[in-house]
């Protein structure tokens, strides 16, 4: 059992802090002992989130701030991801698989489908004009805890 | 952590090998040398192998899907090899793998290719 345990990373959003971002929870989550399929998971979520927050958030503007928090709580971990940019206009729409509001950019429209899929809780709070921030919580059971 | 890419013309085959970790940051760089060579070279079909692919996000979906349909824009064929668990489970829930045939490996891969040229 690994306790409570707290982590809070800020940082410019620029696109090379996207690797910076996932790197860094997935060795804070390590205290966990995930499997690497878990951890690849936690790693996709974030990346996804960072990288909407920067394209779609910021609009690509380097000057915004992006904020992950991590919360271990016993075997759960909750992730909090959230920017101050533009916000989300329509929710419902935003979380359809394959809707991009910027398919020119080449994108899929697929970051919100990964994240809800990979995770066990999914909250999208947002407000136009005032940012968005998603919380998240995934429980990482033990590896340990399976052989007995 | 980035992101390599390696290109090899077998005839009119061109092969990409990406090594690292493909998100936002590093999807431009895949974007232009793939690009570039289709363009360039004299290759009408594309094999992209994943083997050293570490990492993949949904900016990955994104190049892949733009350069399947420039190939396919050309009369070419793209298909994917070696691909990796995480990466897999990315193209199952993206539909990805109902356009773009998976291969074992590069060689079968390529040999899929040169029945159809
Ligand atoms: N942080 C954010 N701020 C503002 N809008 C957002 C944010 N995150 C997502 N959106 C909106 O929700 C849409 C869907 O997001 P999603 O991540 O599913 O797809 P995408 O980013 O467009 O494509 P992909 O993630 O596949 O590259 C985006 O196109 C954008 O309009
Ligand atoms: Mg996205």
């Amino acid at each position: 059992m690994s306790g409570h345990n707290y982590m809070k990373l800020a940082f410019a959003s620029r696109s090379e802090n996207e690797a910076f971002a996932r790197i860094t929870v997935a060795a804070f989550v390590t205290q966990l002992d995930p499997t690497m399929e878990q951890l690849d998971e936690i790693k996709t979520v974030v990346s996804e989130a960072v990288t909407n927050a920067i394209i779609h958030g910021y609009n690509g503007s380097e000057q915004g701030t992006v904020t992950v928090e991590a919360i271990i709580d016993g075997d759960t971990l909750s992730l909090t991801i959230s920017d101050e940019g533009g916000g989300i206009e329509d929710v419902e729409l935003a979380r359809q698989p394959l809707y991009t509001s910027k398919p020119e950019l080449e994108r899929s429209g697929m970051g919100f489908t990964i994240m809800e899929n990979f995770m066990d809780a999914f909250e999208v709070e947002t407000s136009q004009g005032a940012g968005t921030k998603l919380r998240m919580k995934k429980r990482i059971e033990s590896k340990k805890a399976l052989f007995n | 952590m980035s992101l390599q890419v390696e290109l090899e013309q077998h005839r009119n085959v061109l092969i990409v090998r990406l090594r690292g970790e493909l998100d936002h940051h590093t999807a431009d760089v895949v974007r232009f040398k793939m690009e570039d060579a289709i363009l360039r070279g004299r290759c009408d079909h594309v094999v992209l192998s994943l083997k050293d692919l570490q990492f993949m996000d949904s900016s990955g979906l994104g190049v892949i899907l733009g350069r399947y349909k420039l190939v396919k824009s050309r009369g070419g064929k793209m298909v994917i090899s070696d691909i990796q668990t995480s990466v897999k489970r990315l193209f199952e829930l993206s539909g990805l793998f109902k356009i773009l045939s998976v291969y074992e490996t590069e060689r079968s891969a390529i040999a899929s290719l040169e029945v159809v040229s």
